[in-house]
């Protein structure tokens, strides 16, 4: 019998296996069309590695993290990477989920992809879907939402970002040599973390 | 010794670049190379560079260099993953060869950490053609 954060890192790991090929086809137009295939070799490490049975979320987390550093291969490791470990680090010896240690997890993931990659908002980022979604999951919250409700707005404000990246041109990456010619695709960064969250929220919801 | 990590998303470049070092600097040997993933495919790997840092190390300190965009963001991640360790440690922003190879000189003289920093970092903006 395995622990909820290890079902639900198993189902974010099925998601990005299953759209593989959907996002190295996203990356063939803007990067180096790997992003698919790195993402989807990192994430099955990960359901090898994560000890199914352990339910410390911080310790899966981070185990996560670990193994995204060491498996992703392009710059997707560490991001993601970083994102995760920084994320363990509110859930440290926690086993449930509430809102406010999700809004300081996505906080903190926003911080470490920010320190790792020197990215701001609107360079055709993954935080250009990660930022608005935390944004709104922090408003809802704050009204009073529960996480459910909170992460399905922010899951429409991350996809809303997806959007935004069609609109801009690439600054950071191999993208940001394209320039100009970079505007008109989605960032496949920005999906497959809008993924993740997809992924969680439906998984939060069963 | 300063040691030198060599970083790259290729095991062949790393390697290859270790091998060239080696014989123009040949009694440096703590030049590590951290190139690839473990399974030799391509790319870079935080833990793998943290490791390779460790076994640089003689207490002297480590100077990194690295090739392209994630290269780097790993070498930067695989330094913080030792943040409590007593390694000191710098990543050089240098070309990885022409860095490389002047650092790997400077550190064979017995400079210091600094020194070999900047000797791979004056590399910068080198022009091959006069």
């Amino acid at each position: 019998m395995s622990t909820r954060v290890y079902d639900c890192l198993k189902s974010i790991a099925e998601k990005i296996i299953e759209n593989k090929d959907f996002l190295t086809d996203l990356d063939r137009e803007i990067g180096d069309a790997d992003h698919g295939v790195n993402m989807a070799r990192g994430f099955q490490a990960v359901i090898e590695k994560v000890d199914p049975e352990d339910a410390d979320i911080g310790n899966a987390l981070k185990k996560t993290g670990m193994t995204l550093l060491s498996t992703v291969g392009g710059a997707s490791g560490p991001l993601y990477g970083t994102a995760y470990m920084e994320a363990a680090k509110v859930f440290a010896g926690k086993t449930e989920v509430n809102g406010d240690d999700f809004k300081a997890a996505m906080e903190a993931a926003i911080a470490g992809i920010q320190k790792r990659g020197h990215a701001e908002k609107g360079e055709k980022t993954m935080l250009d879907a990660l930022m608005p979604a935390t944004d709104v999951l922090s408003e809802k919250l704050a009204g009073g939402a529960s996480l459910v409700d909170a992460l399905t707005d922010a899951c429409v404000a991350a996809n809303e970002g997806i959007e935004f990246t069609k609109t801009i041109a690439a600054t950071k990456g191999r993208a940001s040599y394209l320039g100009d010619r970079s505007i008109g695709h989605q960032d496949p960064g920005a999906t497959s973390l809008t993924m993740t969250l997809e992924t969680i929220r439906d998984f939060l919801k069963s | 010794m300063v040691g030198l990590v060599l970083v790259s998303h290729s095991p062949k470049i790393a390697e290859g670049l270790k091998d060239l070092t080696s014989e123009i600097a040949a009694t440096h040997k703590g030049i590590v190379a951290a190139g690839g993933l473990e399974d030799g495919s391509i790319g870079t790997d935080a833990i793998r560079i943290s490791e390779a840092i460790r076994q640089a190390n003689d207490g002297d300190g480590v100077v990194v260099l690295a090739d392209l965009g994630s290269g780097v963001m790993s070498s930067e991640t695989a330094i913080e993953l030792l943040e409590d360790e007593d390694i000191k440690v710098k990543l050089a922003d240098a070309p990885i060869v022409e860095g490389t190879i002047a650092a790997a000189v400077s550190a064979m003289v017995g400079s210091d950490l600094e020194a070999v920093l900047k000797a791979a970092e004056d590399c910068r903006g080198a022009k091959k053609i006069p």
